[in-house]
């Protein structure tokens, strides 16, 4: 009984208790968060992935704001299931660029980590449109909406804000990407526009939505959509098996 | 109303301990006391106590067993080896290997053979399907019903853009229709007869009524008269003057009652003003051959298989 008469002095001692207390969660905290800042599991480098380009920033801004991850995942588990269905598992790397990461255990709705270059631009249109009218069973509510939104020189501005923010984060933007991202913003939807791709390689430029001259919301989310999972080339990939 | 109350109540037929006065007999108060409440020094359940004891010490076995503590360059592997990845790389190449028996199968038979053998069309049919409900079927509808508003074809009935056949079949599902990727993808663009100018709206309006008499369906018996020669002199020569149709260069039958975008006046009159472009992305990069063929069988035997 020794032991545990001394743990009623720290019992009755509010302060001892707080202190002590402090110490062991501290202590927990190190040992789990730490490792993950240094440990070759957490920090693999892949080739591919760059920041998010401004029309996709917008994008990636309007699946946030509508609460997309509520029913839509974006981390396909190393399960023989999910990689038949969704493609190659993700790696944590592929979530360098996200604030906040887009991961999530609730899928009301499929996967989206790899969900570039599946479907046409046309399907996605009708898909938001009505989402019932090409995946019938499908509950998701209609976002058609977004076609009639124009975006403006302010909503691009905003984009950059937003970059520079990400800069202060680590996000490699150079100065050119900084100086031209308006530009860049409402390039990315017209097919013969400066293209965006020798600053964001691999980017895809056109108009996403069919409504050629204006740039929308749906063209955002669109070019957004389009881009998920396609940064990184999983025919050069080599996989480390002990992780 | 005393007394009424007064009969109705039956004394208890047992006399119920107080639990409070029992506790109080055989559990010791902490000592503390505010404004007169005691607090009970009750032990935590047993159950509860070893539940806990075994979880810290199966934790020792755990961490021996699976990956656990970081180290300097990373964690600790355990001794079962386990690895999520290595795991699910090796699920795969088991299933792989067993399918290969199959695969390699169906990329030796001919495609029109398949059918003939039951054992491998069964594992065609299913390994087809799953294939379809992860690629195709986003367009086609999961059970291949397609979906008419936006000219995504139906696979279910006999009528053919492009032709029914094993061979058909494949060679769509391989390198596509009007898409950029593939040379060899099927082509062929109808003309926009009103936006280019090439027919004035009344021509087009008896036009369209024509079309519609084609396959009996209603429509206005003089207007359709007028159109015939219109017909004959820029429809007729794709889509065949009984309105057949020509699997050679995907024009879609007009005799029948199956529509692409649909069959109303408006939606064929939009068709033949601003013409239809639809897009098919081709396989042979997505997918494997023999998937392909598995594919070709499953959509070969959904009902319209020629």
């Amino acid at each position: 009984m020794g032991i545990l008469d001394h743990h009623k002095k720290i019992e009755t001692h509010a302060t001892l208790l707080l202190v002590l207390s402090f110490l062991v969660v501290t202590i927990g905290g190190i040992v789990q968060i730490v490792p993950l800042f240094y440990l070759e599991n957490t920090i693999e480098k892949v080739e591919g992935m760059r920041p998010y380009s401004p029309l996709e920033i917008k994008g990636r801004e309007i699946y946030l704001r509508e609460g997309c991850y509520n029913c839509h995942s974006q981390m396909i588990r190393p399960m023989r299931d999910e990689v038949e269905r969704y493609g190659h598992y993700s790696l944590a790397a592929e979530s360098m660029y996200d604030h906040p990461f887009q991961w999530g255990s609730k899928r009301t709705g499929p996967d989206l980590a790899r969900l570039g270059g599946r479907y046409s631009d046309d399907w996605h249109v009708q898909h938001m449109i009505d989402p019932q009218s090409v995946v019938p069973e499908s509950i998701m509510p209609p976002y058609g909406f977004m076609l009639n939104r124009e975006l403006t020189r302010t909503d691009a501005e905003h984009v950059r804000d937003i970059m520079r923010v990400y800069r202060t984060l680590g996000h490699p933007y150079t100065d050119e990407m900084m100086e031209l991202a308006v530009s860049d913003f409402f390039a990315q939807a017209d097919e013969f526009g400066d293209p965006v791709a020798e600053r964001y390689p691999g980017a895809q430029q056109r108009s996403f939505d069919g409504q050629e001259g204006i740039v929308t919301e749906m063209d955002a989310i669109i070019a957004y959509m389009q881009m998920l999972g396609t940064l990184v080339d999983f025919d050069t990939f080599v996989p480390d098996p002990s992780r | 109303m005393a007394e009424e109350t007064e009969n109705k109540v039956k004394p208890p037929s047992r006399q119920y301990p107080d639990p409070a006065k029992k506790i109080e007999q055989e559990v010791k108060t902490t000592g503390h006391s505010w404004d007169g409440i005691e607090e009970y020094d009750n032990p935590m359940p047993r159950w509860w106590v070893w539940i806990f004891i075994i979880t810290i010490v199966w934790s020792f076995g755990y961490w021996i067993a699976y990956p656990a503590w970081p180290g300097i360059q990373s964690a600790t592997s355990g001794l079962l080896g386990y690895s999520s990845r290595a795991n699910v790389t090796q699920e795969i190449a088991e299933f792989e290997e067993r399918n290969e028996v199959f695969f390699a199968q169906l990329n030796d038979t001919e495609l029109d053979e398949i059918r003939e053998d039951d054992e491998l069309m069964r594992f065609a049919v299913n390994a087809g399907g799953s294939v379809f409900a992860a690629q195709c079927s986003q367009c086609h509808g999961a059970g291949g019903a397609g979906v008419q508003a936006a000219g995504y074809p139906n696979l279910l009935n006999d009528d053919w853009l492009w032709g029914g056949t094993m061979e058909d079949i494949h060679q769509t599902i391989l390198y596509g229709i009007r898409n950029e990727d593939f040379p060899d993808a099927r082509w062929s663009e109808m003309p926009a007869f009103g936006r280019d100018g090439l027919l004035d709206d009344e021509e087009i309006d008896q036009v369209v009524h024509y079309v519609l008499s084609l396959s009996g369906s209603d429509h206005d018996a003089e207007l359709a008269a007028a159109g015939a020669e219109n017909y004959e002199m820029n429809c007729a020569s794709c889509h065949m003057d009984d309105g057949s149709g020509d699997y050679f260069i995907g024009a879609p039958a007009l005799n029948n009652q199956i529509w692409l975008y649909g069959g109303s006046f408006e939606a064929i009159r939009h068709s033949i003003y601003y013409s239809r472009f639809g897009v098919m992305p081709g396989f042979a990069e997505r997918l494997r051959e023999a998937e392909i063929r598995a594919v070709a069988a499953y959509v070969h035997q959904l009902g319209g298989g020629q």
